[in-house]
């Protein structure tokens, strides 16, 4: 309806603009992968933004464009804002070439987190391919955070090959934590002694009790499926697999239209879905 | 000076006395935007007055076939929608969303919009007002409220017009959204031989009618435009089955007729354009040489564009096939999730203006009436 | 740090894609300032040697000594840019690609033994690697301009995969195909002009090209439709970009169908 005033309106700051961030610190993790921590400029901002597991920030550069990118760091650490990256597109490879100090814009965090407090008490099976270990990172930190409140936890981590396993350095925490990590590699190499195969057949050697496991899983969309299919062989509930589904996205408030993966909005309702609300669409073909 | 109609009043004014609104509305400030005869159609353009409607003009209208054609003489909304929807108004196609400029400290935003055009929508059908409520739910209810949709839509003013003259591929009774307006505008005309009838839908509608010579309008003309309505809805060129949806399309979403449109659709995206309800977008980056200075530029963009599914390591939707699929199982499916209601309002517009002639009744249809796979 | 280094090389061609970057007048400081215009014979007698950073190529290839410039060409370019339709499909000239090149050659020259051509007018693409293309006869100078800004601060340049028709309802066109029955490429062709015919009531003529998986042959049947014959549709997808692969599938298509019919 239309309001009796007239004259101009004046504008107001677009939702897609972006915060003022820098860059503090980079840690290379792989050939062309690297975390990258950022600050939010902004200390009152600072102070009051807050993220849970799985959420994702949009990075921004001038000129160059924008991109969605996972929180790979502790919520229980909202300051420090690590993003672990692969340089493949525009902005990732511009983010690449930034130096501690660099400006960035930074807006978030947005997306459906992993359910971890829903969680307590069950068995977590967590399963990662590739950069898929990044958005369930932040699970790993609440985990250890708040390990007694959850039963076996164990964490099946697949890359390609041997160099591109992400956060080596942090496995032998992780396992001091009750973490059970197992790793696999599609191709080993000589400096390679441990197994060798896709995430999905690890499945074999597991044991999980239907009645209390959840499976958290992010990988490509093609092994996400495989999990899927060894996760209800054993039985485990379609509520209780959940699924960090990608899609392109420009905007992240649902508006783009872009992410848009049958009713749902992936930066909105997603990226982490439990199955049985995808099932109907994730068997279709190039849906 | 005249009274000012209460809300709610249904009033008469004779046809000449519509300038005096326009003229109205022009000295409140509004930019006039309304129907009137361009490149062979009835398309939405700045306009001053009466005299610049298509008056005397209706329009034939078909799958992929739209010809203008002598009407009425002197009617001056005897016309059915053309390509040209308030979205354009309300939500450009082109929007500067924010620029940037390079500072010693990294860099600064900058406003993209000043601020926002105050258009007084003149000629509004029903199904564009419920397009514009559908509109309202996308950029208003949504995470985060878009104040650049927000601005322009609080500034304008909706002269809507009840249809009296369904076009060949309407279909707004199917889709319970016309051909009747019922909500969301400031005056609705409904136009007989000799008078226009005005309903009162707001207080902004009310100051705007006391320009003109109004009257209360009599019972008898009342009934004349509640037949003239009755009679119309019976006239839409086009039906639609709405029942079951959305299950329906979920049912089948590997359904062979999918396979079958993607043969004759050309992917090129017209049917998204004109509909007045399809929301996507791009958003492009542009700069000078330098990167000093940049800006953030949204676009209207299409579910039938290749780069529209693009992630990296290739296209979730790579044919015709599934994109066709896509944009109509939003439409008229998990646009009622999303929405809670239908993404189509039947204007018929997609009909019309694609230019390989494909009816999204005829293959709503076709898939409804083959058995599911 | 250096300002990369542009050059323009010209093939056979018309030199209308090179005018579109003296088009850009007031842009043109800005250009110079942003790179050294290291080779452009068109603008300037100074033609310094290479290697360079972004290399503008313009014009199709159509004899055995443009083979061996465009191969010394790419050895001096770090980024190979095709411009305008003759580079990256061959242009109007590549027309004779359906012809016999000798009959041109002998009704034209009264001394045709001195004309050596390949058999076929070939776009770059065919005969070195092309790292990026910019269509259209002419290019878009605004297109050129987004290009090098792109390039110069490190954005993947945005080459639209998709329809004119885009272009033309974000700018109010009326679809001259459904208001007037005026055939139009505008469905199949690359974005990029600004659908600039179609606002003018003309059909688009597919100066820019295939966008990404035409329907050619939708289209053409529907030409038919509208009262085209076969012969005419062929020769529409027979024209500026006769020799890029969609389009000349569906010419051939069209034009074949129309000897089997007669």
């Amino acid at each position: 309806m239309s309001m009796t005033a007239v004259g101009p309106v004046p504008p107001a700051p677009h939702p897609l603009q972006p915060h003022a961030a820098r860059l503090v610190t980079v840690t290379p993790e792989a050939p062309g992968i690297a975390t990258y921590v950022f600050e939010l400029a902004d200390p009152a901002l600072r102070a009051r933004y807050a993220f849970a597991p799985g959420q994702f920030n949009m990075l921004f550069l001038p000129g160059i464009g924008e991109c969605a990118i996972s929180l790979s760091s502790d919520a229980g650490e909202p300051g420090r804002l690590a993003h672990t990256v692969r340089a493949v597109g525009s902005v990732t490879r511009a983010i690449a070439r930034l130096r501690p100090g660099d400006a960035i814009g930074l807006r978030g965090p947005y997306g459906s987190p992993w359910p971890v407090d829903r969680l307590r008490g069950r068995d977590l099976i967590l399963v990662a391919g590739g950069i898929g270990l990044a958005p369930l990172r932040p699970v790993v930190y609440h985990l250890i955070r708040h390990r007694p409140a959850f039963g076996r936890v164990q964490l099946l981590i697949g890359a390609r090959v041997p160099a591109d396993l992400l956060f080596v350095s942090e496995y032998q925490a992780w396992r001091a934590a009750e973490i059970e990590v197992i790793e696999t590699v599609d191709r080993a190499d000589e400096t390679w002694t441990g197994r060798v195969g896709v995430v999905p057949v690890l499945f074999y050697q597991l044991r999980p009790d239907p009645r209390r496991t959840a499976v958290l899983t992010c990988g490509p969309e093609i092994m996400m499926r495989f999990v899927v299919y060894e996760a209800l062989a054993r039985r485990i509930p379609r509520d209780a697999i959940y699924l960090s589904l990608e899609r392109n996205m420009k905007c992240a408030v649902a508006v783009c239209g872009r992410c848009q993966y049958g009713p749902f909005f992936l930066c909105k309702d997603g990226p982490v879905l439990s199955y049985d609300r995808v099932e109907p669409f994730f068997s279709v073909e190039e849906y | 000076m005249n009274p000012t109609p209460p809300l709610g009043t249904h009033a008469a004014i004779p046809k000449p006395a519509l300038d005096q609104v326009l003229g109205a509305l022009r000295d409140a400030g509004y930019t006039l935007v309304g129907p009137k005869v361009a490149d062979g159609a009835i398309v939405y353009g700045e306009i001053t007055g009466i005299a610049d409607l298509p008056v005397g003009w209706t329009a034939e209208q078909e799958a992929g076939r739209y010809r203008l054609r002598p009407g009425v003489p002197g009617r001056l909304f005897g016309f059915a929608v053309g390509p040209h929807a308030p979205k354009r108004y309300l939500y450009p196609s082109t929007a500067t969303l924010f620029r940037t400029r390079r500072t010693a400290e990294g860099f600064e935003v900058l406003p993209g919009e000043e601020a926002a055009p105050r258009y007084a929508l003149v000629g509004v059908r029903a199904c564009d007002l419920a397009a514009i409520a559908i509109q309202d739910r996308v950029f208003l209810d949504g995470p985060a409220p878009d104040p650049h949709y927000r601005a322009r839509r609080e500034a304008a003013f909706l002269l809507a017009v009840n249809c009296l003259e369904p076009g060949g591929t309407c279909f707004c009774a199917s889709t319970r959204t016309g051909p009747r307006c019922t909500t969301g505008f400031d005056l609705a005309l409904t136009e007989l031989d000799e008078v226009l009838l005005v309903e009162v839908g707001s207080e902004a509608g009310a100051a705007m009618l006391a320009a003109a010579d109004w009257r209360p309008a009599s019972a008898f003309e009342l009934t004349r435009a509640r037949r003239a309505l009755a009679e119309a809805e019976g006239r839409m060129g086009r039906t639609m089955d709405v029942r079951d949806l959305p299950d329906l399309l979920y049912e089948r979403l590997d359904h062979p007729r999918w396979e079958a449109v993607a043969a004759r659709c050309l992917s090129c995206a017209n049917c998204t354009m004109v509909c007045p309800t399809c929301f996507c977008a791009d958003v492009v980056d542009t700069s000078d040489l330098t990167g000093g200075e940049a800006a953030r530029v949204r676009v209207w963009d299409s579910c039938f564009n290749h780069e529209f599914s693009y992630v990296f390591g290739g296209h979730l939707r790579p044919n015709i096939r599934a994109r066709y699929r896509q944009w109509l199982t939003h439409k008229l499916a998990t646009w009622i999730d999303q929405y809670g209601v239908l993404g189509c309002v039947g204007c018929g517009r997609c009909i019309t203006w694609c230019p390989a002639a494909i009816d999204l009744t005829e293959e709503l249809a076709a898939i409804r009436g083959g058995e599911p796979t | 740090m250096a300002r990369p280094r542009l050059a323009v090389y010209k093939f056979s061609s018309c030199d209308g894609c090179q005018l579109s970057l003296l088009d850009c007048e007031d842009e043109l400081l800005a250009l110079a300032g942003a790179v050294e215009i290291a080779y452009f014979l068109e603008a300037s007698r100074q033609a310094l040697p290479g290697p360079y950073d972004v290399v503008l190529v313009e014009g199709s290839v159509t004899t055995e000594e443009e083979v061996e410039r465009l191969k010394e060409v790419r050895r001096q370019a770090k980024l190979l840019v095709a411009i305008g339709a003759c580079a990256t499909a061959g242009g109007i000239q590549a027309l004779r690609n359906w012809a016999d090149a000798d009959a041109f050659r002998r009704a034209v020259y009264p001394t045709p033994g001195y004309i050596r051509t390949l058999d076929r007018v070939r776009p770059l693409g065919d005969v070195v690697l092309v790292d990026a293309e910019l269509r259209g006869c002419p290019i878009s100078k605004r297109q050129l301009l987004d290009f090098l800004a792109a390039v110069l601060i490190g954005r993947t340049p945005r080459m639209p995969a998709h329809s004119v028709c885009t272009e033309c309802k974000r700018r109010g066109a009326v679809c001259v195909m459904v208001a007037s029955g005026v055939p139009c490429l505008g469905p199949v062709t690359q974005a990029g002009c600004g659908a600039i015919c179609p606002a003018y009531a003309r059909g688009c003529y597919g100066c820019f090209g295939p966008m990404e998986r035409p329907n050619t042959g939708a289209l053409g049947d529907r030409f038919v439709a509208l009262g085209q014959s076969r012969d005419e549709v062929a020769r529409a997808f027979r024209g500026i970009n006769a020799y890029a692969l969609p389009f000349a599938a569906a010419g051939d298509r069209f034009a074949r169908s129309d000897i089997e019919e007669g």
